[in-house]
C-alpha cells in the first residue's frame, strides 16, 4: 500500500488543531509552533506532489494517490480521495495560504489557543474539499468549516462590522451550499440507487432535461461561494470583517472552493446543462469583472478595495469556464482548453495574490490602526518590504506580463475570443480599471506624505511577515516567468473536462 | 565561446536583470559601490553587442542568432528571439545609451539601490522588445518596460511627477489594450504566436472570421496596432503624455525615454504593422503621412513656444520622430520601390540618430538644471563665458539635432525627404516648414541660454561641466560625427535588411 500522502495532508492540520485545544491556554509559543509545523508539513508535501506530478504522466480522467474506503456503503458513500491536474494546484494553494496564514497570525494574543485550533480546522476543511472524489465527503468537509469560520470572524474580527459581516458571510455560504446540495442529491439519486462517487457519476448518463433543470441550481449554489454576481456582496463584507489570516483563507482559498466545485460538479457532471446555460454565466461573470473593478475604484477603505478586487478577479475565472464550455462546440474553430486552463491558472494566481494583499493590508492596519485611504500615506518609507510585496501583487492583479496574473488572463481571453469575441472586448475594460485602482491605492497608502499623526508610530514588519511576502511572491513571479510549470499541470486536468464536454 | 555565441542574445538580454538581482543583495548604504557596479555591469551588454555586430552577417536574409525554446506550450507561445539588421541597430542603441544614462545617474543621491535595479530591469524590457520573434513575448517585454519607467518618474521625478507618471502609464496601457486583444485574436486564428509563422498564415487568410469579413477584421486590428504604437512614438495627436513625462522624469530617465522608449513604437510599425498588414498599410499610408507631417510641424511650433528648456527638447522629439513616421508611411505606400527603401532606411537611421542627439540634449539640460535649479529659458542668458565647455557641447549637439550637414541628423532626414518627395510631394513640402522651424527653435534655445546679455545672478554660481559629464557626452559626440561623415558602416546593415524586407 502506498503512503497515504493526501490523507496526511488533510488530517495533519486537524490533528494539530485537536492537539492545540488540549494545550493549556497560556502556552502561546507551543500553540503557534504546533500550528506552524502542521501547516508547513502539509505545504511541503503538497509542494512535493506538485513537483512530482508531471513525472507520473497522468492520463485525462485518472487520479493520483487515490484512496477509497467504504464509509456508508448503503448510501453509496465512501471515503474517496485523489488528485488530478485540476485539484493539485488548489491543494498547493491551500498549503501556501495555510502556512502563511499561520505566520501572519503570529501576533494574535487574544485567545490564541482557540484561534489557531479553528484556523487548523479551516485548513483541513479546504484541503478535504479539493481532494474529495465523493460528493458527500466534499460537502462534509465544506460544512465542518462553517462554524469555525463564523466564530473566527465574530470573535477576532474587526469590531465595527464583525457581527454583520460574520452573519452575512455565514448565511450566504450556508444558503449557497444548501442550494448546491439540493442539486447534488438529485444527481446522487438519479439512478435509483444512491451514488455519491464523482468518478462513476461522470458516466451516469443524466438526461438532457435533467441537466438543463439541475445545472443552474448546482452552479448558482457554488457560484455564490465563488462570489458570482449578483450574490457577491458577502465577499467584501465578510473579508473586511475577518481577521487577516481568515481574510487570506476566505478570499484566497474559500472562493476557489466555490469555483472549483462549480467546475468539478456542475460543469463536469452536467456538461450538456453547462452548454445550455453558458451564455447566462458569461453575462453575470462579465458584470463581475467590470462592476467589481468599478466598485473597487471608488472605495475609501483599503481593505474594501481588495475585497471588491476579488469579486472582479473571480469573474475572470467564471468567464474562463463559460468560454471553455462554449468554444468546445463553436463552429469553425478547433476546440481547445484555453479558457479552462486560464481559469485554473487564475484560481491559483488570484489565491496567492489576494492572500498577499490581505496580509499586507493587515500589516498596515496593525500599525496604523486605520484603513482610511485618505489617512494613510508614505508607508513605503517605514515598511519598504511590504510596499514591494504589495506592488508585486498589484502587478499580478493588473495582468502585467511576467507575472502569474497575465499568464492566467491571456488564455482566458483567448478562450473568450473563440466563444464570445464581444465579451473579450468588454472584459478587457476591467483590466484598465484594475490598473487604475491598484495605482491609486499604491500611491495613497505607500507613497506621498505620511499622516503627521502616524509619524514615529509605524514600525517595520517582522521577519515572519517578510517570509510570508517572499513565499507568496516566489509563486507569483515564478509562474509568471515560467507559466508552463503551472499550465502543464492545469492543462492535464482540463483535457478531461474538455473530453466530458465532447470537445476533444 | 561556443555557448556564448549560441546564446548571445539571451545573455545580452538577461545580463542587466542578473545585475539587478545582484544589486538586490548589496547593502543599501553602499551607494557608491552600487553605482559603480550598475555602470560596469551595463558595459558588458554593450561589449557583447559589439561582438554581436561583428558576428552578424549582413548579407544573409532573415533573422540571425535565433533561439527558440517552448515557453508557454499551452497556448503555443515560444521564447523565440533573433535579430535582423533593423533590430541589431536598435539593440546597439539600447546597450549604448544604458551605460551612459547610468553614468549620468551618478548625481542621484536618493534611494540609489531601487533606482539602479529599476534602470537595469528597464534595459532588459527594452532589449526584449527588439529581440522578440514571438508576439506574446513581444507584448510581455513591451508592457514590462512600463513598470520601471513609471516608478522612475513617480519616485525620482520633479514636482508634478504623480500626474505625469500616471498619465504616462495609463496612456500607454490603454493603447496596449487594443494590441493585447489583437495579439490574442491573431493567436486564436493562426494557432501560433511565432512571428515568422504568423506572417505566413495571417496573410493567407481569406473568407470570414467571427462572422465578419477578414478584411474588416484586419482593418480593425491594423488600427489597434497603429494606435498602440502611435501613442508610444508618439504621433500627433497622441503625443500629450510625452512633454509631461519628459519634464518630470529624472535626467537619465528622459535620456532613455527619448533615446530608446520612443523607438519601441516606431519599431513596432516596422516589425509588425507593415509586414502583417501590407494592404491596410498601403491604403492608410496617406493618413499616416499626414499625421507625421502634423507631428513635424506642430512639434516644431510647440518646441518654439516653450519657455522650459526641457519641454523644448521634449517637443523637438515629437518633431524628429515625425520624420521616422513619415519614412515608414512612404515605405507603406510604395512598397517594393527604390523610394520605399531609401525612406525606410532613412527612418531607421533617424531612429538611431535621434537616440543619440535627444539623449545628449536631455543630458545637457539636466547638467544645467542641476547647477541652476531652473530650466526657464528666460532665467538664463549670456552663459557662454561662464560655462564655455558646456556651451560648446550644447551647440554641437544642437547642431546635430538641427540637421547640420556633416553631422548625423542630416543624413537620415535627407534620406527620408528624398524618399518621400516623389510619393507624398505636398506633405513633404509642408514638412519642410517644420524643418525650418527646427532650425528656429534650436537657435532660440541656444540664444536664450548662451548668448545675449548675461544674467548677473549666475556669476560665480555656475560651474562648468565636469569630467564625468563630459565622458557621458564623448561617445555620443563621436558617433554623431562618425555617422555624419561616414554613415556607410551603419547604413549598410540597415539598408540590406530593409531591402530584404520591403
Amino acid at each position: 500500500m502506498q503512503f497515504p500522502i493526501l490523507s496526511v495532508i488533510i488530517f495533519l492540520p486537524l490533528a494539530a488543531g485537536i492537539l492545540i485545544l488540549m494545550y493549556p491556554a497560556e502556552r502561546k509559543t507551543e500553540i503557534k509552533a504546533t500550528a506552524l509545523a502542521a501547516t508547513a508539513i502539509s505545504f511541503l508535501l503538497s509542494l512535493w506532489l506538485f513537483i512530482a506530478f508531471p513525472s507520473y504522466n497522468l492520463q485525462p480522467g485518472k487520479y493520483l494517490f487515490e484512496q477509497q474506503f467504504n464509509w456508508l456503503p448503503n448510501f453509496g458513500i465512501s471515503y474517496h480521495v485523489g488528485v488530478d491536474g485540476l485539484s493539485l494546484p488548489m491543494v498547493l494553494l491551500t498549503g501556501i495560504v495555510g502556512v502563511t496564514g499561520v505566520m501572519i497570525s503570529w501576533r494574535v494574543d487574544d485567545r490564541p489557543r482557540e484561534f489557531f485550533a479553528f484556523l487548523m480546522f479551516l485548513v483541513t476543511s479546504v484541503f478535504g474539499v479539493f481532494v474529495s472524489l465523493d460528493l458527500f465527503m466534499l460537502f462534509f468537509f465544506f460544512e465542518i468549516a462553517v462554524f469555525p469560520k463564523y466564530l473566527m470572524i465574530a470573535i477576532w474580527g474587526w469590531p465595527k462590522t464583525r457581527d454583520y459581516g460574520s452573519l452575512k458571510l455565514t448565511l450566504y455560504l450556508f444558503i449557497g451550499s444548501m442550494v448546491a446540495l439540493l442539486g447534488v442529491l438529485a444527481m446522487a439519486l438519479y439512478g435509483g440507487k444512491p451514488n455519491f462517487d464523482m468518478i462513476s457519476l461522470e458516466n451516469a448518463g443524466f438526461s438532457m432535461e435533467f441537466q438543463r433543470l439541475w445545472f443552474p441550481v448546482v452552479f448558482v449554489g457554488f457560484g455564490i461561494l465563488a462570489g458570482m454576481f449578483p450574490f457577491h456582496s458577502w465577499a467584501p463584507d465578510g473579508h473586511v470583517a475577518a481577521p487577516t489570516a481568515i481574510s487570506m483563507l476566505l478570499a484566497g482559498v474559500e472562493m476557489k472552493v466555490g469555483a472549483f466545485a462549480a467546475l468539478r460538479i456542475a460543469i463536469m457532471l452536467l456538461p450538456q446543462g453547462a452548454k445550455i446555460w453558458a451564455p447566462v454565466i458569461i453575462v453575470l461573470a462579465t458584470i463581475n469583472v467590470v462592476y467589481g473593478a468599478l466598485i473597487a475604484l471608488v472605495q475609501t477603505d483599503f481593505k474594501y478595495v481588495i475585497g471588491f478586487s476579488s469579486v472582479s478577479h473571480m469573474g475572470l475565472v467564471l468567464l474562463g469556464f463559460a468560454a471553455g464550455v462554449s468554444q468546445s462546440f463553436a463552429k469553425g474553430i478547433t476546440p481547445s482548453a484555453d479558457g479552462f486552463i486560464g481559469a485554473g491558472m487564475q484560481m491559483f494566481s488570484h489565491g496567492v495574490m489576494t492572500a498577499m494583499f490581505f496580509a499586507i493590508v493587515g500589516m498596515v492596519y496593525d500599525r496604523a490602526h486605520t484603513r482610511d485611504l485618505d489617512k494613510l500615506g508614505g508607508m513605503a518609507k517605514v515598511m519598504p518590504f511590504a510596499a514591494i510585496g504589495f506592488i508585486i501583487a498589484g502587478l499580478v492583479s493588473m495582468g502585467m506580463p511576467g507575472f502569474s496574473g497575465f499568464a492566467a488572463e491571456f488564455p482566458i481571453f483567448m478562450g473568450l475570443w473563440r466563444a464570445y469575441p464581444a465579451v473579450a472586448i468588454i472584459a478587457v475594460i476591467g483590466v484598465i480599471i484594475t490598473a487604475a485602482y491598484i495605482l491609486r491605492v499604491v500611491n495613497k497608502v505607500f507613497f506621498g506624505e505620511m499622516n503627521p499623526e502616524l509619524v514615529g508610530h509605524i514600525t517595520d514588519i517582522g521577519i515572519l511577515d517578510k517570509v510570508t511576502i517572499v513565499l507568496l511572491a516566489v509563486f507569483m513571479i515564478g509562474f509568471g516567468i515560467f507559466p508552463s510549470l503551472l499550465s502543464n499541470v492545469v492543462g492535464s486536468g482540463m483535457m478531461h473536462v474538455l473530453q466530458l464536454l465532447g470537445g476533444a | 565561446m561556443g555557448f556564448l555565441i549560441q546564446h548571445l542574445l539571451s545573455i545580452i538580454l538577461f545580463l542587466p536583470t542578473v545585475a539587478a538581482l545582484i544589486i538586490l543583495f548589496l547593502p543599501k548604504e553602499e551607494g557608491k559601490l552600487i553605482k559603480w557596479f550598475a555602470f560596469i555591469a551595463s558595459l558588458f551588454p554593450f561589449i557583447l553587442t559589439i561582438l554581436l555586430w561583428m558576428a552578424f552577417q549582413k548579407d544573409v536574409p532573415g533573422f540571425q542568432m535565433e533561439e527558440n525554446i517552448p515557453w508557454f506550450p499551452a497556448i503555443h507561445s515560444n521564447y523565440h528571439v533573433g535579430v535582423d539588421g533593423i533590430s541589431l541597430v536598435m539593440v546597439l542603441l539600447t546597450t549604448l545609451l544604458t551605460p551612459l544614462s547610468l553614468l549620468a545617474s551618478f548625481s542621484i543621491k536618493d534611494r540609489i539601490k531601487p533606482y539602479m535595479i529599476l534602470f537595469l530591469m528597464l534595459e532588459t524590457g527594452m532589449l526584449g522588445v527588439f529581440m522578440s520573434l514571438d508576439l506574446m513575448l513581444f507584448f510581455l517585454f513591451w508592457e514590462i518596460g512600463l513598470v520601471p519607467m513609471y516608478f522612475l518618474i513617480n519616485q525620482w521625478g520633479g514636482e508634478n511627477r504623480n500626474y505625469a507618471s500616471l498619465k504616462f502609464i495609463l496612456y500607454t496601457m490603454a493603447g496596449s489594450l487594443g494590441l493585447l486583444l489583437s495579439i490574442q485574436l491573431i493567436g486564436v486564428v493562426t494557432g501560433t504566436f511565432d512571428l515568422v509563422q504568423v506572417m505566413e498564415r495571417w496573410n493567407s487568410l481569406s473568407g470570414s472570421l467571427l462572422g465578419v469579413p477578414v478584411t474588416t477584421v484586419k482593418t480593425i486590428i491594423f488600427w489597434a496596432f497603429v494606435i498602440a504604437f502611435a501613442i508610444k512614438v508618439p504621433v500627433w495627436p497622441f503625443h500629450t503624455w510625452l512633454p509631461d513625462a519628459h519634464t518630470e522624469a529624472p535626467t537619465p530617465g528622459s535620456m532613455i525615454l527619448a533615446g530608446v522608449l520612443l523607438k519601441l513604437g516606431a519599431y513596432g510599425f516596422i516589425r509588425l504593422v507593415l509586414p502583417l498588414f501590407p494592404a491596410e498599410s498601403k491604403h492608410f499610408a496617406g493618413a499616416l503621412a499626414f499625421l507625421a507631417m502634423m507631428a513635424i510641424i506642430f512639434g516644431a511650433f510647440g518646441a518654439y513656444g516653450q519657455d522650459d528648456f526641457k519641454k523644448l527638447v521634449a517637443y523637438s522629439s515629437i518633431n524628429h520622430m515625425g520624420f521616422v513616421v513619415l519614412g515608414i508611411a512612404v515605405a507603406a505606400a510604395s512598397i517594393g520601390t527604390l523610394e520605399s527603401r531609401i525612406a525606410m532606411s532613412g527612418a531607421v537611421l533617424q531612429m538611431f540618430n535621434h537616440g543619440l542627439s535627444s539623449a545628449g540634449m536631455f543630458f545637457l539640460v539636466g547638467v544645467i538644471y542641476e547647477r541652476a535649479h531652473t530650466r526657464k529659458l528666460s532665467d538664463f542668458g549670456g552663459l557662454f563665458p561662464l560655462v564655455p565647455v558646456f556651451g560648446g557641447l550644447l551647440i554641437f549637439v544642437s547642431m546635430a539635432s538641427l540637421g547640420l550637414p556633416g553631422l548625423n541628423g542630416f543624413v537620415s532626414e535627407f534620406m527620408v525627404v528624398r524618399g518621400s518627395w516623389p510619393v507624398f510631394t505636398l506633405i513633404t513640402a509642408l514638412s519642410m516648414i517644420g524643418l525650418l522651424f527646427t532650425g528656429i527653435y534650436i537657435l532660440k534655445g541656444i540664444k536664450l541660454v548662451l548668448h545675449g546679455p548675461l544674467n548677473e545672478r549666475w556669476v560665480g554660481h555656475l560651474t562648468d561641466i565636469n569630467v564625468r559629464e563630459v565622458i557621458v557626452l564623448v561617445p555620443l559626440a563621436a558617433l554623431i560625427v562618425l555617422i555624419g561623415v561616414y554613415p556607410a558602416w551603419i547604413l549598410d546593415v540597415i539598408n540590406k535588411a530593409v531591402t530584404m524586407l520591403f
